[in-house]
């Protein structure tokens, strides 16, 4: 089984806001970083893998299998964290163990208290009492417990500082080291994603814009800045968005090499981060 | 085995970590039949996407300085140290070439081209 997640189609329509036919594929043994800005669509999108949601058309199925027929078996194998008040706010660590450990059938007590020995939780304080990192980690502890091969995670760097953001993505890539697991996080702090994730899947206004390697990423994205005089409507078509400025031209291109032929050495052409191409596509949009 | 990555670099990360490995293999620090770490543990330990170390070892595997078994992991291959000197000779030549060429051009002399050369290779 090479993809975990496999989305055909898949439609949703809200107020004001929809998502569009998308079709996403998620590897196996890899992390995929899901972006986008905030309404783009990335909780309801995952809310539809959790099968919170459902889709009005197209399919959604999780290790091959899908959700009217296989519920139960798919929930056990996926390890579901997010912030906020996931559990009972009175209850400590030890009676959530006791009401969410029997739902499951790879429920691991030993794994359990290895974890929180790890992530230093403590078992006999409520909830309530957690930080944000804390209710991070105990939720992140009852999703490996129970063996999860797949992690779905929604902005699980949300509000975390940085010391405990490194941490966190720490522990995740140790997750990877065996191969069988898959994780799969949306953010919108793309430093984040920069270090760890192999696929970036990025989604705007309900759309997939696209779910690449990072080196193809790296490979067909870049900045191009130069003089304005160079523009026209020809050198133009490889841009996906230009920005005039008095002192010359900045613009995202999705085609390197094009550029590269059209262009030669009388412009810069730099790496773009993600949050450059972000940016770039979503002021394409605005203007177009 | 001693990998630095550079995050500020221009060379894409998977690139600095091939030209270590293959700079620590002619080098003589990993020998022929040493076990390199894990695709994953190796993304582990630099902390960067496994993906990055994935491409790493291909791109060693297809310049034949590693071979992988599936299941065993990766292994330093046998390098032919005549052959790659060789090699590296001929590309010596054609720089040489090319800095002959430039120095023609400027009307530079050959005693002031090899003092050139002196300094530069003994910093």
């Amino acid at each position: 089984m090479e993809n975990v997640i496999e989305l055909k189609n898949v439609t949703k329509k809200f107020k004001g806001f929809s998502i569009k036919n998308i079709d996403l594929q998620v590897k196996q043994g890899f992390i995929t970083g899901f972006i986008g800005a905030n309404g783009a669509g990335k909780s309801t999108m995952i809310k539809m893998m959790m099968n919170l949601l459902k889709p009005e058309t197209g399919e959604v199925k999780i290790f091959g299998l899908d959700y009217k027929t296989h519920e139960k078996a798919i929930k056990e194998r996926i390890g579901f964290v997010y912030d906020g008040n996931v559990f009972f706010e009175g209850m400590n660590l030890k009676d959530i163990k006791r009401i969410v450990g029997p739902a499951y059938k790879h429920w691991d007590d030993d794994l359990f208290y290895q974890y929180v020995e790890q992530f230093e939780l403590p078992l006999n304080k409520a909830m309530k009492t957690f930080s944000k990192g804390m209710q991070m980690k105990a939720s992140l502890a009852i999703a490996l417990s129970h063996h999860a091969e797949l992690i779905i995670m929604d902005e699980p760097t949300a509000g975390l500082d940085p010391i405990f953001r490194r941490e966190l993505l720490d522990i995740l890539q140790e997750l990877m080291i065996d191969g069988s697991r898959t994780i799969f996080f949306s953010t919108h702090v793309t430093t984040d994603l920069n270090r760890i994730a192999d696929y970036i899947a990025l989604i705007q206004s309900g759309e997939l814009v696209f779910n690449q390697s990072i080196h193809d990423i790296a490979e067909n994205y870049a900045l191009v800045k130069g003089g304005t005089e160079l523009l026209d409507r020809d050198t133009e078509k490889d841009f996906v968005h230009v920005h005039r400025g008095p002192t010359g031209f900045e613009a995202l291109t999705d085609n390197v090499k094009a550029v590269k032929d059209t262009f030669g050495d009388t412009v810069f052409i730099e790496r773009a981060s993600l949050e450059d191409i972000m940016y770039y596509l979503k002021g394409g949009l605005q203007y177009v | 085995m001693q990998i630095i990555i550079s995050n500020s670099s221009k060379e894409p990360i998977y690139e600095q970590i091939t030209n270590q490995i293959k700079s620590s293999i002619l080098a003589g620090d990993l020998q022929e039949g040493t076990a390199l770490p894990s695709i994953r543990q190796l993304a582990k330990d630099l902390q960067i996407s496994v993906i990055t170390t994935k491409r790493a070892y291909e791109e060693l595997e297809k310049a034949d300085f590693i071979y992988s078994i599936v299941g065993k992991g990766s292994f330093v291959a046998e390098q032919n140290l005549e052959v790659i000197r060789e090699k590296k000779l001929k590309v010596i030549e054609e720089q040489l070439s090319a800095v002959i060429t430039n120095s023609r051009e400027i009307g530079l002399s050959l005693d002031e081209l090899q003092q050139l050369l002196k300094i530069l290779y003994e910093e």
